[in-house]
């Protein structure tokens, strides 16, 4: 069964249903405090997955994640590259994503390129909601056709099921140029959008969530993790059987990962091994 | 290089967005100043005190104080361009949480060791300086907590705490004269009263010796009504003065603990015990098997499935959130929190709940030493946001009342449930364990709050009891919590708890929690050896602090590495501060190894001397709201509706509701919006507390205050309708367990402790007839505020009830939203036309009386309507609160987005009821089911004899229509009424 590492600190608070979200889809998750990950960085090496989990690290003092962005900065960041490079699929949903654009992980290298040697200076921000506020509700979204997203692969969407819940004080995608906008579009890395009148923060271009060049990197703000059973829904007592006769889209996400280093990893790792 | 503090200024880049100075901008409009300012700019301060050279500020400043994209720094202080500017920092002592996260950083980063503080700055465009500080004071800052700046504040170094130098002050209590006890006890905020003072000089006679002042402080701490219930406990003598026949007084003779007197008096011998506790004791002995612990822990447990427990707590923090809502909000839920960490061997928090009494938020007489409701509001509902979502606890279920009596003493509930192993519901500490503290580090904070908060508010508490005043520290609670959970299952003993036992150092801090835990044990604790936040502190001071986010536990002494082991890698700092168990059962209390106090704990727990206390009552002469000679004219069915929904008892709280993040850990199946629009109240909230299994817990409360005028009619209404509230998404009503939470005025006034001892009766026969148990519950018995000018303004009595339900599979549970056209709406439960307190009341009609619970078919309907439910006969079910029949079905046709159309005329009725009635009534024990017509025959075989009837229809038209046309109106508008009276 792969192993799912997911990252624990002082403040995260979605690391369970995380990995509850990993086991449903056929993973076994282990739950690692990133002050050990930090003493000892080559425990990432043994992993399969990685989920970095939503939460209010160290409080959001200053800004959301900044504070366990940069103490991975300094620690972390070439563990996780050469995790990227064999293949591990990373998910960073809410305070995980904050943590990844800062970390340096998203949106990564342009295509083609190589992962550079120390953490590259963020390209994007996640700042304050346009309201001010914390907002917690379900919102309407779409995976945009041309994805090089693993995770968001051929999930098919209705319209009564097209929503992922967002909860979340700081998540307005704020790109450093227009350009990056345009290139993230062009190479597939806009992994989710916000519906057009459903943009509940002000992102750039409505962004919910982007994927690095190899699209083994999600980060979002919604929170798939929290749309794993139909009864996680938010009117699934309005919903039909035949609505729900498939897996939830949030689940099917993770049994994408969760098939993806299952069925092409192996390939991977023998290749490298020659 | 040298120590000296750092400015460093951050605001976002010219022209990128600024919501918190658009925030700001919100705010100050929203205060009805004659030139408000036209746009706000806002940044962050930090004030850095350290060893750091211009290259390592320049560092911070880059690297961890400024988003590279979004923002810029400054080192130092900008020049004000806008044309005033106000900079808002904490004062000296008062916990910054987020000081604290960057100290650490900056020694992650540097290495080196640092103090910072930090503060906000606004640069304000179009307002002068005298409006900029107006504007601070009223919506930005509060002044008990924080200095308000007219120019950029950099300080040349922080205030330190001085070493403290041991003195042992012993209180000349034997001589005191019966005035001077009264004046000690008053001028060092002991709160005693006089025969208590006596209790405690007394006891110091026979012992030959003057107390200690910590001894002193720790039995005014342990006898505090916040901590003992004095009142809810005493023998009280209460009188019946019944002028109206019609309503009879309360059946006395029989009731356990009742003893009926020949005057016709009747005295309760410990009214907690004799009322609600003693419900609970009867139903246990008649079957009801599921409870596991009650009323003796922090909170009570009855069982979730055959291997997990679930437990339920809700507290109160009205004082400390009158005078600082924001922190005060906080920290209620924070300590509520813990209350359900420290109960049994530590339950894990699974959601929240919070309940807001307040005045309406446009009231206009603001007494001075009150702030404004509106601020109260926000405020409160911004301190539950930020410390429960960063917590990772759903807050999912709650309500607001709105009462201009709560302008000077607001209400504050905050609830909390927790899921645990069964094995694990019971904690005794041992003799030779180790006490070892838990979590946030002691300071001044807090001093005094248990018996501030058992004292009467005035307008001059906000100066003299600021210091009972605190902040919260969510994240120091969160990693308490983690590491608790870690030590609980330990995995390297085989799945072994680590420790014996756990309290919460709440009210009374590390007085109240070792006095209890080694109640039968004694205590040896080291001062000390506390974890200080600064210097200077006094034994006693260490002793009764309420600092926030600390726990104590009492740990083998073999397990005590392990556990230290656990709190260093998750960031928790552990301190052993002595043992429990002393050779004589003794409390030993020793500073740097000097004995700074002795107390019995039997003296301590059982020397309270018992108290008999008069309570009258003298029912009002007419219903309220009889008041008015000549009735108004009426409105329309059409208009009161449209008021009704956009009354704020009734409108939509979304503006709160998305504020809480209430799916944190994934298991809330029905949440507190429902419908396809997320437009729809929900009667209660349900969550899966295992994960993997489909057995749920439904949270929900009832609150009745707008029948104050008899709270013996108002105690059963608010339990009825928590029994709807959680009968309507399906919970199980032979297996829910309730919760009592009383807030009263002083209850020196015989008249307030007899509306008190009715409201206790009223749980006695209510929790019996409807089988529902209490667990767990609290008091605050003094909330009332006086005026300068010494007015005073008492809280309406105010009982909420909590509960919770299992509910058997989720997958059956409902919501209630109407979910097709042609589907049929129902009444369960006969409506009567006693409107007294109603809402519709408001309108200023001849209202009647006040509406009763029928005990014998209120828990009939209720079995009923979920009986419906478990056999999937209901499409959706609502119950009728406030606002009436009318005002349920128009929230289920726009939560649905569906017309409806009523035939009223069919609706069962005691007597012949005029429509206004048969549409806004409040009776109680009423609900509302959807029902497919080809059901309806096996619907009304379920319903036999309980009354009901079809009352419409849903239907395409968008309209809500009566069939006499009597009324006629656009669900739109109606959803839109209700929807904006609080969308903030």
């Amino acid at each position: 069964m792969p192993r799912a590492l997911i990252i624990t600190t002082a403040g995260i608070n979605c690391d369970r249903e995380l990995g509850r979200a990993f086991e449903l889809a056929g993973a076994h998750p282990e739950f690692v405090h990133l002050n050990r990950l930090m003493a000892q960085p080559r425990l990432i090496d043994q992993f399969d997955l990685i989920g970095l989990p939503g939460g209010f690290s160290y409080g959001d003092a200053i800004a959301a994640g900044r504070i366990a962005a940069q103490l991975m900065r300094r620690t972390l960041y070439a563990s996780f590259v050469r995790a990227i490079e064999r293949g591990v699929p990373i998910i960073a949903p809410c305070n995980g994503f904050q943590m990844a654009v800062q970390l340096g992980l998203l949106p990564g290298p342009e295509l083609g390129q190589p992962w550079p040697a120390e953490p590259p200076r963020p390209s994007a921000a996640l700042a304050q909601n346009a309201s001010g506020r914390f907002i917690d509700r379900w919102c309407a979204i779409e995976f945009p056709a041309n994805t090089r997203c693993i995770w968001t692969q051929s999930v098919q969407l209705e319209p009564s099921t097209a929503l992922l819940p967002i909860a979340h004080g700081e998540g307005r995608f704020v790109p450093e140029s227009d350009d990056l906008v345009l290139r993230l579009a062009e190479n597939g890395q806009i992994a989710v959008r916000f519906s057009e009148s459903d943009n509940p923060n002000g992102s750039a271009a409505n962004i919910a969530g982007i994927c690095d060049a190899s699209g083994l990197v999600l980060g979002l703000m919604p929170h798939p993790e929290r749309y794993t059973s139909w009864n996680q829904h938010p009117f699934w007592t309005r919903l039909s059987p035949a609505e729900m006769s498939d897996e939830p889209p949030g689940l099917r996400m993770f049994r994408n990962a969760v098939a993806y280093v299952s069925e092409k990893r192996q390939p991977l790792h023998a290749a490298r091994k020659k | 290089m040298q120590t000296a503090v750092h400015r460093i200024e951050v605001r976002p880049h010219p022209g990128m967005a600024d919501p918190r100075g658009a925030a700001a901008l919100r705010e100050a409009q929203s205060l009805g100043l004659k030139r408000p300012p036209r746009s706000v700019e806002s940044a962050s301060i930090y004030l850095i005190e350290g060893p750091l050279s211009d290259r390592q500020i320049a560092q911070l400043a880059e690297e961890l104080l400024t988003d590279p994209i979004t923002e810029q720094a400054t080192i130092g202080a900008s020049r004000p361009k806008a044309d005033s500017m106000i900079e808002v920092h904490p004062l000296p002592g008062v916990m910054d949480p987020d000081s604290e996260a960057v100290q650490s950083a900056v020694k992650a980063m540097l290495g080196v060791e640092v103090a910072v503080r930090t503060g906000r700055r606004f640069d304000l465009h179009g307002a002068d300086s005298k409006t900029a500080r107006q504007i601070a004071q009223r919506a930005l800052a509060n002044t008990v907590i924080h200095a308000i700046h007219d120019q950029p504040y950099h300080p040349a170094q922080f205030p330190h705490g001085l070493p403290y130098e041991l003195r042992v002050i012993s209180v000349p209590l034997l001589e005191m004269s019966d005035a001077q006890l009264v004046k000690l006890s008053r001028e060092a905020h002991l709160f005693l009263s006089l025969e208590e003072m006596k209790a405690i000089q007394n006891h110091y006679h026979t012992l030959g010796r003057n107390p200690r002042e910590i001894e002193l402080e720790t039995i005014a701490q342990t006898w505090s009504e916040h901590c003992v219930h004095k009142t809810m406990k005493a023998t009280i003598r209460y009188r019946e003065h019944i002028i109206d026949r019609k309503r009879p007084g309360i059946a006395m003779p029989g009731r356990p603990g009742h003893d009926v007197n020949p005057d016709g008096s009747v005295t309760i011998h410990n009214l907690l015990k004799s009322t609600i506790a003693a419900a609970t004791h009867e139903l246990i002995a008649d079957g009801i098997d599921w409870c596991l612990s009650v009323f003796v822990d922090n909170a009570g447990v009855i069982a979730f499935d055959d291997r997990n427990a679930v437990c339920f707590k809700v507290e109160t923090h009205n004082h400390p959130s009158a005078i600082e809502p924001y922190g005060g909000a906080a920290t209620g839920i924070g300590g509520c929190i813990r209350d359900i960490i420290g109960t049994g061997l530590a339950a894990k928090p699974i959601a929240a709940t919070d309940v807001f009494c307040v005045a309406h938020p446009d009231f206009k007489d603001v007494p001075e030493g009150c702030l404004p409701p509106r601020r109260i509001l926000t405020q409160v509902v911004a301190g539950v946001r930020d410390y429960g979502n960063r917590m990772g606890i759903p807050t999912l279920n709650g309500a607001v009342w709105f009462d201009n009596d709560y302008v000077g003493n607001p209400l504050v509930f905050c609830g909390c449930i927790g899921v645990m192993p069964r094995d694990k519901i019971k904690g005794h500490p041992r003799k030779g364990d180790r006490m070892i503290a838990v979590g946030g580090r002691t300071g001044r904070d807090g001093i005094h709050g248990a018996t501030f908060s058992s004292a009467e508010l005035t307008d001059s508490h906000a100066d003299e009891f600021s210091h009972a005043v605190q902040i919260g520290n969510a994240i120091t609670e969160k990693t308490m919590l983690d590491a608790i959970l870690f030590a609980r299952d330990h995995p390297f003993s085989g799945g072994g708890c680590l420790f014996n036992a756990i309290t919460d150092c709440g009210a009374g801090g590390f007085s109240s929690a070792v006095g209890e835990m080694g109640k039968d044990l004694g205590a040896q604790v080291h001062l000390d050896r506390a974890p200080l936040k600064y210097a200077g502190l006094s034994p006693t001071e260490i002793w009764i602090s309420e600092a926030q986010e600390r726990m104590i536990l009492a740990v083998p002494p073999q397990n005590v590495k392990a556990l230290l082991d656990i709190g260093r890698e998750h960031d928790v700092e552990m301190s052993d501060l002595g043992q429990f168990g002393t050779s004589n059962g003794e409390l030993v209390l020793l500073y740097q190894d000097v004995e700074v106090g002795r107390l019995s704990m039997d003296f301590l727990h059982d020397g309270l001397p018992e108290t008999v206390r008069e309570a009258t009552w003298t029912p009002p002469h007419s219903p309220k709201t009889a008041k008015s000679k000549q009735p108004r004219a009426q409105p329309s069915i059409s208009d009161a509706l449209l008021s009704l929904l956009a009354h704020p008892n009734v409108a939509s709280k979304r503006w709160i509701i998305q504020q809480y993040d209430h799916e944190v850990q994934g298991g809330t199946v029905i949440k507190p919006q429902v419908g396809s629009h997320g437009q729809g109240p929900s009667d209660a909230a349900v969550i899966t507390p295992v994960a993997g299994s489909n057995r749920g817990l439904a949270i929900a409360n009832g609150l009745a205050t707008g029948l104050r005028d008899d709270p013996y009619l108002m105690a059963l209404a608010a339990i009825d309708e928590c029994v709807r509230n959680l009968v309507c998404v399906g919970a199980d009503p032979r297996k829910i367990a309730i919760l009592d939470n009383f807030c009263w005025p002083s209850c020196d006034d015989p008249q307030q402790l007899g509306a008190l001892v009715r409201a206790a009766e009223a749980c006695y026969d209510g929790a019996k007839a409807y089988r529902t148990p209490f667990i767990s519950g609290k008091d605050s018995l003094n909330n009332q505020f006086t005026t300068e000018d010494g007015r005073t303004i008492r809280i309406p009595p105010t009982l909420l009830i909590s509960g919770m339900g299992i509910v058997e599979d989720v997958r059956r549970c409902v919501t209630m939203d109407a979910k097709a056209a042609g589907n049929l709406l129902m009444i369960v439960g006969a409506t009567d036309d006693r409107m007294g307190g109603s809402h519709y009341a408001l309108f200023g009609a001849e209202a009647g009386d006040l509406p009763h619970v029928d005990l014998k078919s209120g828990p009939r309907v209720a079995a009923a309507v979920a009986q419906l439910i478990t056999g999937n006969l209901v499409r959706s079910a609502h119950d009728c609160s406030e606002g009436g029949l009318l005002v349920a079905a128009a929230e289920m046709a726009f939560a649905g987005v569906l017309g409806l159309r009523l035939d009223l005329s069919r609706m069962p009725i005691q007597t012949n009821i005029e429509l206004a009635a048969r549409c806004f009534s409040e009776t109680p024990s009423r609900y509302l089911i959807e029902v497919d017509p080809k059901n309806i025959s096996e619907v009304e075989g379920v319903l036999k004899t309980v009354p009901h009837s079809v009352i419409g229809e849903f239907n395409r038209s968008s309209r809500l229509t009566n069939a006499n046309g009597e009324f006629d109106v656009p669900i739109e508008r109606l959803r839109a009424a209700w929807m904006k009276t609080l969308d903030w």
